[in-house]
């Protein structure tokens, strides 16, 4: 369960995140929504742990882990320009998390790249995928190390509109069978129609239901 | 012609008048050197010591500039703290002091207190590490630059990831950055030893001018001018024009641009 408690984050006299309240239950694959520049980006790195808020508290799972370094919180995250680490292969992106934590890798790694379809491109350096297969291998390296929650930020931005329903069912597939808490960034309805459990509109630095 | 095709043309002309201008500078100066005297120059035991000293001491410094050009590099790329413009600026003052200051302030540091403490463990003054640590101080904040831009132009996004991942800030920067940055490392290494190569004044001032013991090619051709023998000199010359290609080359083949 993510729970967000009164943030509030500013850049000079901006505010950003305007005494941010919100809770997503455990396993629930929640779409944020808002338009671009609002400040989403800005909300999914307090939540991992990228930027320290000014002010409120950031609860995982009943856990206060507002002082916590991102590496200590748990969550997979797949940003907007999915930043995959330019100087290794698929196989070695994939293996990041469990190398760091020297964890046996290789048959996790082929377990992730089986499951997003990604196994012939384990010798590939990034620059030779395509934006979905990017995508993917983003994907995998968030699930490596078998975090609760996932944060992603409009991953579904950089593909077409044919290939748009077909990742966001893959989405939606990897939440129920890791059985994730997510929280999904986007601009878009249709997303937000095809994939939330729990819908939530950030607009003038705050969050509501719809 | 069109408008678009005489501008195109005049920029052409001035790069090319530059380029051409260098050539025969350098041409002059080949031509100037006869066969015999470059022997005479490959055979003499006391320029082939100024050579091996040369080599051996540029990567050292080079070596050094590195190490602490990544770091530093990284800091000044990653980080935003207040002062950061004058620490900035400060990086520079190596730079921008003429050679002959930063030799001077080398001898003068090392007469002090704290100099001579380190003078006890390490010799410094009129010594080979002398004449590394003159290279070496130089040559940084060339590094440096080098290695700020390199990562400048990396996205701190991917490090940011690896946080996320499990990396400590260090990890990260040893995982994710360091490797993305290596032809940027390897143009920095590069650049550092092109420049130890053609330090002169620090070394005359801090390490002396000894022959066989710490003269580099840049002194060799400051004695052999001395005393008037212009043919060496030239032949000198020529053979550090030649390492500085070579190292021009190993850069652009790094596909980093100097």
């Amino acid at each position: 369960m993510i729970q967000l408690e009164n943030i509030t984050w500013s850049t000079g006299p901006r505010v950003i995140l305007d005494d941010v309240t919100l809770t997503i239950p455990s396993d629930t694959y929640a779409v944020l929504m808002g338009s671009t520049g609002c400040g989403k980006t800005t909300l999914l790195e307090v939540l991992c742990g990228l930027r320290q808020p000014q002010q409120g508290r950031v609860l995982i799972d009943g856990r206060d882990v507002t002082s916590l370094e991102p590496r200590e919180r748990g969550i997979g995250y797949v940003p907007q320009d999915l930043a995959l680490f330019p100087a290794l292969k698929v196989f070695d992106q994939i293996a990041f998390a469990l190398n760091l934590r020297s964890l046996p890798a290789d048959a996790r790694v082929r377990e992730l790249a089986d499951e997003l379809a990604i196994s012939h491109l384990l010798d590939r350096q990034p620059e030779a995928l395509s934006g979905g297969e990017k995508q993917r291998v983003a994907i995998a390296r968030a699930l490596a190390a078998s975090p609760r929650l996932l944060l992603l930020d409009e991953p579904l931005s950089a593909l077409d509109e044919a290939m748009r329903g077909e990742a966001a069912t893959m989405l939606k597939r990897i939440q129920q069978q890791h059985h994730l808490t997510v929280l999904h960034v986007t601009h878009s309805q249709a997303e937000a129609t095809q994939l939330a459990d729990l819908r939530l509109s950030f607009a003038n630095g705050r969050v509501t239901p719809l | 012609m069109n408008r678009s095709q005489q501008c195109w043309l005049a920029l052409a002309v001035i790069t090319a008048s530059y380029v051409i201008f260098w050539l025969l500078l350098l041409g002059a100066t080949a031509a100037y050197a006869t066969p015999d005297s470059w022997l005479r120059v490959l055979s003499s035991p006391e320029i082939r010591h100024a050579t091996w000293l040369s080599l051996i001491s540029c990567t050292a410094a080079a070596g050094f500039a590195l190490l602490l050009a990544v770091p530093v590099g990284y800091f000044m790329s990653r980080k935003s703290f207040p002062g950061k413009a004058w620490l900035d600026a400060a990086l520079d003052i190596p730079i921008i002091l003429p050679p002959l200051v930063v030799g001077l302030c080398l001898l003068i540091f090392f007469q002090t207190f704290a100099g001579k403490l380190i003078e006890k463990a390490i010799p410094f003054t009129y010594t080979v590490a002398g004449v590394v640590l003159a290279q070496f101080v130089v040559a940084a904040s060339f590094a440096i630059r080098t290695m700020r831009g390199t990562f400048d132009h990396l996205s701190a996004r991917p490090e940011e990831v690896a946080l996320t991942l499990g990396c400590t800030r260090f990890q990260a920067l040893w995982h994710v950055a360091l490797p993305a940055a290596r032809r940027g490392m390897v143009a920095a290494f590069c650049i550092a030893w092109a420049r130890s190569l053609g330090e002169f004044g620090p070394i005359l001032v801090f390490a002396g001018a000894t022959r066989m013991k710490t003269e580099v090619l840049p002194t060799t051709v400051w004695l052999e001018l001395s005393v008037g023998n212009l043919e060496a000199a030239v032949s000198v010359s020529l053979l550090m024009v030649l390492m500085a290609i070579l190292v021009l080359v190993i850069v652009r083949r790094t596909g980093e641009k100097v």
